[in-house]
């Protein structure tokens, strides 16, 4: 199956590549440019792909980025008769700056600010763009020069088409290449995972600002090649409604893959070329009247299939298994601590949520190769002590040391640095990613491997040692069968291994498990004391909440009973199993 | 720039900024209960104003044929529902809101229109025709989606808006329309010159903002908005319907949106697409006040109208730049006054 999909998709791929080859040469002129929009279209719409398909994160206001490269060039080709080679640069450098600027006060926000902010921006450079005088004002800015390539001069969109082409497939292929990488990885955890992402060390904020740059530059580099191919720029192509027309071309498409942007934007183009013809007919009068018809196209594919075309694309071309990594080297793995040195110690560490103290004063400590269980009842802070320990809120009194090193003031994603990882109570996949890609993220700090080279793919050495890092603690816990299946389509007991492979990955000292055996079968229990078991064998701390009294008591060495926030007894599982204290708390008091 | 100069441009923004008040105070009242970013509140605007100025011709507005094309889309939503879930009880009572009524409008419209009658009444006529469109627009759009995130709700507004706009296009055409003031009365206070215009619409504005507030207060209905907008979940619980929720905030929108056009109708010139910049000057006011606080939002919308009134005295050709530029220091002071990252949805 996987082998026809693959099949298919080369033989579609080469009718395409063919088809645009020959195109310019048999199809008439107004075909020929309707193929140059959807091409200077589909680079815009990649980013968008990029940004809120994969991202989650929404703008209105690429047109302005596109009006952005295309006046830079315009006016520098015109005034100053600079190559366009170079106002390329100047524009792309200049949307390097702006972009970086919008995206650095509107990203922080939640996630409505930025679509409402780049509506604002975009009409506010639409007006500028229209009123500035040096930039013709209203009537624009005529007469730039034709791109010369190598002496062959780019007069004519017949000419043009290849360069408006090659240029979007490169895109194409940067965007594709970015997200198969462990920068990729990042970006895809943005939608839904940034909890999770962070904790294995992603700056989330950064990789924000990375992917909303990233598709002002594509915007950017359309509006380079709509100025030249036109030789003519006014304000028109970048207002408001065209940077509208851009989302809606990204979300018809979908962001199941790249693809969709050329898609989407075909369909699109096409479409308002066909209604702008018939409903002026239809309707006795003359205006942009393909509105309506996109509006409500897109209300009913938001209501009726969000995730776009491209989803049903896909289905015909099921891509083949991603290879095995070859064995390659390991990644190196940090010191570990000597057997019996004091991992993780806590001193009057307190939280409290306004007037609720969730966590009160509470001391304890743990040596390297112990498992230690916390247990208390429902609401006894136990997870409010996790999130203490990793970082993702700061405590509001007393110490955490993690191997003799304060971390209670440092960020989850400076904890995990260090050495210390964890998982989760509601389990955190990313359900359309494989299962090897899922643990991959956990290794995502010991690969340091950016964007550019993701986008260019020279990183596949260190990205074949990461993934081979992912394969072999799958096969550590017992899921090495499973690597290349969706992580959405696992069980959820094999969900919660995929957890602990995960932060395996991490080459953590201490591992953080927050209820490991909830929702798992009886066999599943056992393999999973097993596997901490020989964890612990091989070096590993353990801190351990759980509610399963059956499979803490046989596993831990030591337990820690909190109640009400605060710790109500600790020591050997015999002991607690007898602590009138502790049975008072979980049974209320039958004596 | 003399006094009088001063005087009048502050006249003019507070004129202005009452209308953005008005929207601003919409905009936070849909976000809040329906999670809703409403971009179409500007097209009820335009809607409200061009259905005036048509009345006013004494010519069928287009909004009663459009009303009517609603209503049978919405006939035909709720009538499938009710034959998938075996509710023909139902049946009769969808057909005469939905068909009926608008097409008994449609025929008094029709009937009124070339008489001509009073300005209330040309009024009154307009809101019935305008108003019912909210909660149509919602029942069409949103409705289905209503527990989507707040951004694909976000984006089925501007698809929303890009359909009324054209729409908008097709029953009103590209003309602009300016309906005669309510009142041509000019009051002398000192060297300003106060139009009647101005303190009609300063003056309804207050009225209506009394009125949300007593309906907020002092009704059932208000309180189970308030509730929604608090905690959906919880007001679910007691009862309190989110469709219902929904499409009373979106009647109220609605009536905000075509009220704000009536009375800006005789101030400026309203073509088919006005009402997209005029919404979004609300919009920068209630941003400010991160579309929750009911007063920061018409504070801000206030703003937007003083400093679009001076902006247009110095620098008219980038009045519009400078407005919504406007929203890059606002977005900067909430950055840095806001500290939590959210988890976010989906």
């Amino acid at each position: 199956m996987s082998r026809v999909g693959l099949t298919r998709a080369r033989s579609v791929l080469g009718l395409f590549l063919v088809f645009m080859l020959v195109a310019p040469s048999v199809l008439p002129e107004f075909q020929v440019t309707l193929l140059n929009y959807i091409g200077l279209y589909s680079i815009v719409a990649m980013g968008l792909v990029l940004l809120t398909g994969v991202g989650g994160l929404t703008s209105f206001g690429q047109a302005a980025f596109v009006g952005l490269g295309a006046y830079t060039t315009a006016y520098l080709t015109t005034v100053f008769g600079v190559s366009p080679w170079l106002t390329l640069l100047s524009g792309l450098a200049l949307t390097f700056v702006v972009s970086l600027f919008l995206g650095f006060i509107s990203l922080r926000l939640s996630g409505h600010y930025l679509p409402l902010g780049t509506i604002a921006w975009g009409i506010s450079l639409y007006f500028l763009f229209g009123n500035m005088e040096f930039l013709g004002g209203h009537t624009g800015i005529s007469s730039l020069p034709a791109i010369n390539l190598f002496g062959m001069v780019l007069d004519s969109g017949r000419k043009f088409h290849y360069l408006i082409w090659t240029l979007a497939l490169l895109a194409l292929l940067s965007v594709h290449n970015l997200l198969d990488s462990r920068s990729g990885r990042a970006i895809r955890a943005l939608k839904g995972g940034g909890l999770m992402a962070e904790s294995f060390g992603v700056n989330t904020g950064r990789m924000k600002i990375i992917i909303f740059v990233y598709a002002a530059l594509l915007a950017s580099l359309s509006g380079w090649l709509y100025a030249h191919l036109l030789r003519f720029v006014n304000p028109t192509p970048f207002s408001i409604n065209a940077g509208i027309e851009y989302l809606f071309m990204a979300v018809v498409g979908g962001a199941a893959s790249v693809w969709g942007a050329v898609i989407g934007a075909g369909i699109l183009t096409v479409l308002k070329q066909w209604l702008q013809d018939l409903l002026p007919k239809l309707l006795g009068q003359s205006g942009n009247f393909e509105m309506i018809v996109f509006g409500v196209l897109l209300v009913l594919l938001l209501q009726r299939a969000r995730d776009g075309i491209m989803p049903l694309v896909v289905r015909y071309f099921p891509g083949p298994d991603k290879a095995l990594p070859p064995a390659s080297e390991a990644l190196p793995m940090r010191v570990r601590p000597s057997a019996g040195e004091t991992v993780l110690e806590l001193k009057a560490a307190r939280k409290s949520f306004g007037g609720l103290l969730a966590v009160n004063d509470l001391s304890f400590s743990m040596n390297s190769g112990e498992i230690l269980g916390l247990i208390g009842p429902n609401g006894a802070g136990k997870s409010t002590v996790f999130n203490l320990v990793t970082g993702v809120f700061p405590a509001t009194g007393g110490e955490v040391n993690f191997r003799g090193e304060r971390i209670d003031t440092l960020s989850s994603r400076a904890i995990v640095t260090r050495g210390m990882a964890r998982t989760f109570q509601h389990v955190h996949l990313l359900p359309d990613m494989s299962v090897l890609e899922n643990v991959a993220i956990g290794a995502h700090l010991r690969g340091d491997k950016g964007v550019i080279s993701a986008g260019l793919h020279l990183e596949r050495a260190e990205e074949a040692k990461l993934l081979a890092e992912a394969a072999r603690q799958l096969e550590r816990v017992g899921l090495g069968g499973s690597i290349h299946d969706q992580a959405g389509n696992l069980a959820l007991g094999q969900q919660r291994i995929l957890e602990i492979a995960r932060a395996l990955c991490a080459d953590p000292v201490l591992l953080l498990l927050d209820e490991p055996a909830a929702g798992l079968r009886y066999q599943e229990k056992r393999a999973l004391a097993e596997l901490l078991r020989r964890l612990k064998a091989e070096g590993m701390s353990i801190l351990l909440v759980e509610h399963d009294m059956d499979f803490v008591m046989k596993l831990v060495d030591r337990l820690v009973v909190m109640d009400f926030g605060e710790k109500l007894a600790e020591g050997l599982p015999q002991e607690i199993q007898v602590n009138p204290v502790v049975l008072e708390a979980y049974l209320g008091g039958v004596k | 720039m003399n006094t009088e100069i001063a005087l009048f441009l502050i006249q003019d923004g507070l004129t202005n900024g009452a209308i953005y008040a008005l929207l601003a105070l919409a905009l936070v009242l849909v976000f809040a209960v329906t999670r809703v970013i409403f971009i179409p509140q500007g097209e009820f605007v335009a809607y409200g104003a061009l259905t005036l100025a048509g009345l006013q011709l004494g010519k069928l507005p287009g909004t009663a044929w459009l009303l009517l094309g609603a209503g049978i889309a919405v006939a035909a939503v709720e009538l499938t529902q009710a034959l998938r879930l075996g509710a023909a009880r139902r049946i009769p009572t969808i057909v005469l809101k939905y068909i009926i009524a608008p097409a008994g409008l449609l025929w008094l419209t029709w009937w009124a229109a070339p008489q001509k009658p009073a300005l209330t009444l040309q009024i009154l006529l307009t809101l019935a025709l305008v108003v019912p469109l909210g909660p149509m627009v919602y029942r069409l759009a949103y409705q289905p989606l209503a527990n989507a995130s707040v951004l694909v709700l976000l984006i089925i507004s501007v698809a929303v808006h890009f359909a009324m706009t054209g729409l908008g296009l097709v029953f009103f055409g590209a003309e602009g329309s300016r309906t005669p003031p309510f009142s041509d009365a000019q009051f002398k206070l000192g060297v300003l010159n106060i139009s009647g215009q101005s303190l009609w619409v300063i003056g309804a504005s207050l009225g209506l903002i009394v009125v949300l507030y007593l309906f907020f207060e002092r009704t059932i209905y208000g309180k189970a908005l308030r509730a929604t907008a608090i905690n959906r979940v919880g007001a679910r619980l007691v009862g309190i319907s989110p469709a219902m929720a929904g499409k009373l905030s979106f009647t109220l929108a609605a009536l905000i949106g075509a009220l704000s056009g009536i009375l800006v109708a005789p101030i400026t010139t309203i073509y088919y697409d006005s009402g997209f910049l005029v919404g979004l000057k609300g919009f920068v006011g209630a941003i400010m006040g991160g579309l929750v606080s009911y007063p920061i939002a018409a504070a801000g919308a206030l703003l937007v109208g003083m400093l679009e009134a001076y902006s247009s005295f110095w620098a008219s050709a980038f009045k519009e730049v400078i407005v919504f530029t406007l929203i890059i220091p606002v977005l900067v002071w909430r950055s840095l006054t806001t500290h939590h990252i959210e988890e976010e949805e989906e």
